[in-house]
């Protein structure tokens, strides 16, 4: 009886939470993201294949064979082995599991972070520098940076490399889509697309310090020609990004969102660099994934 | 002259300065004060020296191993009070109840305390008070290392607690990731008592498993073979191997990281060419086997529990061997599941995808034969059952969440968000501590000769059962909304009923919990009514048949095995009375003050460390390698009991 | 000598415990040696093993801390006939040439630090003299022991006692051994290639 109310009760409960609330994860605006939410739904239905006969068997043989019913059913106190149940709970398992195994071994493919959108337009470039407490965004591009505001033209890809002068952070947008870790002397890649206009989250999802709750940011999906006038106004912007202002800014501190002019074309890669002079990439002679979009960018 | 080196780099700033922490660091040292007092008034130090801190019985040890994990499970509890309270009240135009950096560091505490001292604490009671006794035998097989494992356990359990009081935590998480744990982002004392109390409480940990493995292969009683072993007792087999495979891994670990901070080497520094992802895999390689240590011993538990409140033999016994070894195989090639998104490739996330959704394969297989067990028996829903039933329902959730964030790109999307955080407190609390507080309440009337009170259990387990609900789910929720973890405000003010359902729910916990701690006082106050006979629960594996409380020699008489729950198969065809002359002469361990003096040499020694004492560092460090030679030199440490005394003995505990 | 059942059992429990600790070190050093080679190129601008590392005085430590294992044997084979004096010559001449092995490393050590390559250095140089270094260390150790059982001898003499311990020993010394030949290999010969 007890158990019957209680359960009603929270049913009530996380009804009343939920039929009101945003869930980013579950509501994306971008394909990454909708792909992520479709194998999310997919894998938790699968799964209750399994879930739900186990609870009603638990509450069914719970039931039955309580000892004030031993009138009405068969103890068998020593049987303890049937071939058949065993191949059926051992076997519809595997065959699950099996599934959710290729599933998994498809869309880490198709999902890696890594892996180039499939899109008509060409992708946007924005390096990502994860900071004490906050976060630098360079379009080197376009000639423009922004701390803590991530502007970006809907439906078109955005390829971010991102790295950091800060303890191993994370960078993350829940409606876009995948987070990727941002390390000192590493440059990580990350590929998503906004598909319609708005105003997203985006967190740090790695403990890196005091401010680390912070180090909120937002991402402004914007058509083509806000977008555009957006780039323009901070050309003209009285803030210059260049080595000191980035300087300035590493120091452990948080800031309000700005938007400034690119001076420096290379700061990303300097950053890098900071690092990367002690590792082992630096006596490599083989072209790393870094290096490689490095020439790449150089190129353009 | 200078003496500054005599105390390192102590000094009075370091004494705290928040509200909270000041509170602690006052009422710790004056609870301390109350007990010292009462143990005078009382003239109990004797008894406290001779029966409690010198002790090698391991029935002792681990009732003492159980005492420190519940008081660390109330602070444990208490932590988790104040992150959901400035959860709660963080949201946009909100309050901080107390400093980030104090919330940090109670955020990390947490952790540590619940895996290292509450969780591995109530894992080790329960192995040294059920395990010898379910073997037949009278003590494990290395008695003096246990004490000295306890020892340790309880000196990395005085550092946690010590810091609150000068220095302050570390406010890494529990992993404590590098390079924020390096000198350059945390130059304080915090993260090197963090590195130190775990060090010594892992040694300790090392020691264990080789003991445990040690006294299961070779103490187990004539006739009982692997296969007629109780099946808690395989899951113990299981868990040492993992413990001695794992464990040198965090020694390792942080070892590497103190030699970063202590002598300013480069392995996982931002500079010098030091890789903090070399870090975080090594962690992890120690990390993923600890949380299979962890719940293996839980499923012995539920197997035995279960077999014995249904009355009836556990269905697929030979399976479920299988089972606890396929799970112990796979939890080593895991490992890289916990940073998917670190940027490894998907080949890499796909293989270790794939290879942590098999482990589900065997777990549900266990599952189900519980759940077969249950078929067709004569089930009495006493509390131990009652947390099986908890454990069912609430660890199947977290199994289901447990998969999806084994699919990478799932991952990517809840990866260190309030899912994450969720999905393992989930099969955490429904199968670690659900699992250890019914063992705890089916052992206790063995080592004690009382029960402890139904009711009172019954209710703990309704409130920590609906607390549970209340303090996660809203945090599965929140993960999908966006909520990162560890945050301690937000700005999004759609997120403020979950929250504060989610401090709800702690509240409810702690009624639980207060329930629990209820219980063992009206228990000890009521024990006369609440007596227990030997075999209270008419149980089927051997422990059951010794007298409550159990002698300090286990056995009188050690018993023969042929068969799978010996004890239920003896009792249907007759338990047969011993002769006078089936009683021989017990050699039985002599207790020592070593073990405690190498403990509180450790709790020196890191003290030491962490205070860049060098001085006494060394001092201590040859302390406890000439006790250790001189250990190994006495030729003494046993004595005998002889036959006679021992009929005498076992004639008076079983009239 | 007959040694009771008691005392089998508790040698044999002995036995294996220490077989099991063995193992676990091993994971231990198996950590190092995965961290060493993960940073073995992180130099930090600064030179790596082929410029640091002499083979010849490697090869020369090497012989030595093999000859130790190898009269360490002839203890072993004493000791089980009951030869104490020839044991204790033995047992010293394992210590003599630990000492000799520990010398050399610590002058490698203090040669390399005195050039300015120091652990601090680099994350190789870290990873270096801490594989290198824990192996020093457990030979120190060792050489702790070894007296510990030659005093013990004189101070008890009982020698079914010595036997099993000074056993332990034994297999403790050879696998520092073995554990070296995977330094030689891994940190020296492929450093200098």
């Amino acid at each position: 009886m007890l158990v019957a109310c209680t359960v009603i009760a929270l049913v009530t409960l996380g009804y009343l939470l939920v039929h009101s609330a945003h869930f980013d994860v579950l509501q994306p605006a971008g394909t990454v993201a909708k792909s992520e939410k479709s194998l999310l739904i997919f894998a938790f239905s699968i799964m209750m294949l399994v879930v739900i006969p186990v609870f009603i068997m638990l509450a069914v043989f719970g039931w039955k064979y309580r000892a004030g019913n031993d009138k009405k059913v068969d103890y068998s106190p020593e049987w303890h082995e049937h071939k058949l149940l065993e191949a059926i709970w051992w076997g519809i398992p595997i065959i699950i599991i099996l599934i959710l195994a290729t599933t998994t071994w498809i869309t880490a493919h198709t999902l890696d972070p890594y892996r180039r959108l499939d899109s008509k337009a060409a992708p946007v470039n924005v390096q990502v520098i994860a900071l004490q407490w906050k976060w630098l965004f360079i379009y080197p591009d376009l000639g423009v940076a922004s701390v803590n505001e991530l502007p970006v033209p809907v439906n078109t890809p955005i390829h971010f490399t991102i790295s950091a002068d800060a303890p191993m952070s994370a960078f993350w947008i829940p409606a876009l889509g995948t987070q990727i870790y941002a390390m000192n002397g590493m440059s990580s890649q990350l590929n998503l697309i906004a598909d319609h206009v708005g105003a997203f989250p985006g967190y740090n999802t790695n403990i890196n310090g005091e401010g680390y709750a912070k180090m909120k940011f937002n991402v402004y999906s914007k058509i083509d020609k806000d977008f555009s006038s957006w780039v323009e106004s901070a050309r003209k912007s009285p803030n210059m990004m260049d080595e000191q202002m980035l300087q300035k800014i590493s120091q452990p501190s948080t800031m309000d969102g700005t938007s400034y002019m690119l001076m420096d074309n290379n700061l990303y890669n300097k950053v890098i660099m900071k690092y990367m002079k002690g590792t082992a990439s630096d006596k490599d002679n083989s072209t790393t994934s870094m290096q490689h979009d490095m020439l790449n960018m150089e190129g353009m | 002259m200078d003496w500054q080196w005599l105390i390192g780099r102590m000094n009075l700033s370091y004494l705290p300065h928040e509200p909270i922490t000041m509170g602690a660091a006052v009422g710790m040292p004056l609870t301390l004060v109350a007990i010292a007092a009462a143990l005078t008034y009382f003239k109990k130090w004797g008894y406290l020296w001779r029966e409690w801190i010198t002790t090698v019985d391991a029935k002792r040890i681990g009732i003492m191993y159980g005492s420190v994990a519940l008081i660390m499970l109330a602070r444990g509890v208490f932590d988790a009070l104040m992150i959901r309270s400035q959860t709660a009240v963080g949201g946009p135009g909100g309050s901080q109840l107390f400093n980030t950096d104090t919330y940090q560091q109670v955020f990390t505490s947490h952790g540590v305390i619940m895996i290292f001292f509450v969780a591995m604490g109530l894992m080790f009671a329960l192995f040294n008070i059920a395990v010898p006794l379910m073997i037949g035998t009278r003590d494990i097989a290395f008695p003096f290392l246990n004490a000295v494992s306890f020892w340790l356990f309880f000196a990395g359990m005085i550092l946690v607690n010590g810091s609150l009081i000068f220095g302050g935590f570390s406010i890494g998480g529990w992993l404590g990731y590098p390079p924020l744990t390096e000198l350059q982002y945390s130059p304080g004392p915090g993260v090197d008592y963090w590195i130190w109390s775990l060090q010594v409480a892992g040694i300790g940990s090392l020691l264990s498993g080789i003991n445990f493995f040690v006294t299961i292969l070779k103490n187990r009683a004539p006739g009982m073979t692997f296969m007629r072993m109780p099946i808690f007792v395989w899951s113990v087999l299981v868990t040492t191997v993992l413990m001695m495979i794992a464990f040198p891994i965090l020694t390792g670990s942080l070892a590497l990281l103190s030699l970063d901070r202590l002598m300013g080497m480069h392995f996982f520094t931002s500079m010098g060419g030091g890789n903090p992802m070399m870090y975080v895999n090594l962690i992890w390689a120690w990390g993923h086997p600890e949380v299979y240590i962890l719940v293996m011993p839980a499923f012995g538990i539920y197997s035995e529990i279960v077999a014995t409140f249904s009355r009836k033999k556990l269905f697929g016994y030979k399976t479920m061997v299988i089972a606890l070894i396929a799970i112990m195989f796979f939890s080593f090639i895991v490992w890289q599941h916990h940073f998917f998104t670190m940027g490894s490739g998907a080949d890499v996330n796909a293989f270790f995808g794939i290879m942590t959704m098999i482990i589900a394969i065997p777990t549900g297989v266990k599952v189900f034969n519980w759940l077969f067990t249950m078929y067709r028996g004569r089930i009495t829903f006493a509390s131990p059952m009652i947390w099986f039933m908890c454990f069912a329902v609430t660890f199947t959730i977290g199994g289901v969440t447990g998969v999806l964030l084994a699919v990478p790109a799932i991952d990517f999307q809840v990866h260190n968000t309030l899912f994450l955080v969720a999905h393992f407190h989930n099969v955490i609390i429904g199968g670690v501590v659900f699992g250890y507080i019914a063992a705890i309440t089916y052992w206790f009337p063995k080592m004690f000769g009382f029960h402890l009170h139904e009711g009172l259990g019954k209710a703990a387990a309704y409130f920590w059962q609906v607390g549970f609900l209340l303090s996660f789910m809203p945090l599965y929720a929140l993960g999908l909304m966006g909520a990162v973890r560890r945050l301690d405000n937000y700005s999004d003010p759609s997120w403020i009923p979950f929250f504060i359902v989610s401090a709800v729910g702690v509240v409810v916990v702690g009624i639980g919990i207060a329930c629990q701690l209820l219980q063992i006082a009206y228990s000890i106050w009521k024990r006369k009514e609440l007596h227990a006979t030997s075999d209270p629960w008419d149980g089927r594996t051997l422990e059951w048949s010794v007298p409550s409380p159990a002698p300090f020699y286990n056995y009188a008489i050690i018993p023969e095995v042929s068969r799978v729950d010996e004890w239920w198969y003896q009792k249907q065809e007759g338990v047969k009375a011993p002769k006078d002359s089936d009683y021989k002469d017990i050699v039985l361990p002599k207790n020592t003050s070593f073990g405690f003096v190498i403990g509180m040499t450790a709790f020196v020694g890191s003290g030491a460390l962490i205070w860049h004492i060098w001085w006494l560092v060394v001092v201590s460090f040859i302390a406890i390698v000439v006790m250790i030679i001189m250990r190994t030199m006495d030729d003494f440490t046993e004595y005998t009991i002889p036959a006679a005394e021992v009929m005498r003995m076992d004639k008076e505990a079983r009239a | 000598m007959s040694e009771s059942a008691e005392m089998i059992a508790k040698r044999d429990k002995v036995q294996l415990g220490f077989w099991l600790y063995l193992m676990t070190d091993c994971m231990l050093f198996t950590s190092l040696f995965a961290t060493y080679m993960i940073l073995r190129n992180s130099t930090n601008g600064g030179p790596g093993g082929s410029e640091l590392f002499s083979m010849g005085f490697v090869l020369v430590e090497t012989l030595i801390l093999l000859t130790s294992s190898y009269v360490c044997g002839l203890a072993n084979l004493a000791i089980h006939n009951g030869r104490k004096k020839e044991f204790v010559v033995y047992l010293g001449a394992t210590i003599a040439l630990g000492i000799a092995f520990l010398t050399m490393e610590l002058t490698e050590f203090g040669k390399l630090i005195g050039e300015g390559h120091t652990p601090q250095t680099s994350a190789f140089l870290s990873a270096f003299f801490t594989l290198v270094g824990t192996h020093g260390l457990h030979i120190a150790i060792g050489l702790i022991w070894a007296s510990v059982l030659i005093w013990a001898l004189y101070r008890q003499g009982r020698q079914e006692d010595i036997l099993r311990k000074f056993s332990l020993f034994a297999v403790f010394w050879h696998f520092l051994d073995v554990v070296w030949i995977f330094i030689f290999t891994i940190v020296y010969a492929m450093g200098v290639k």
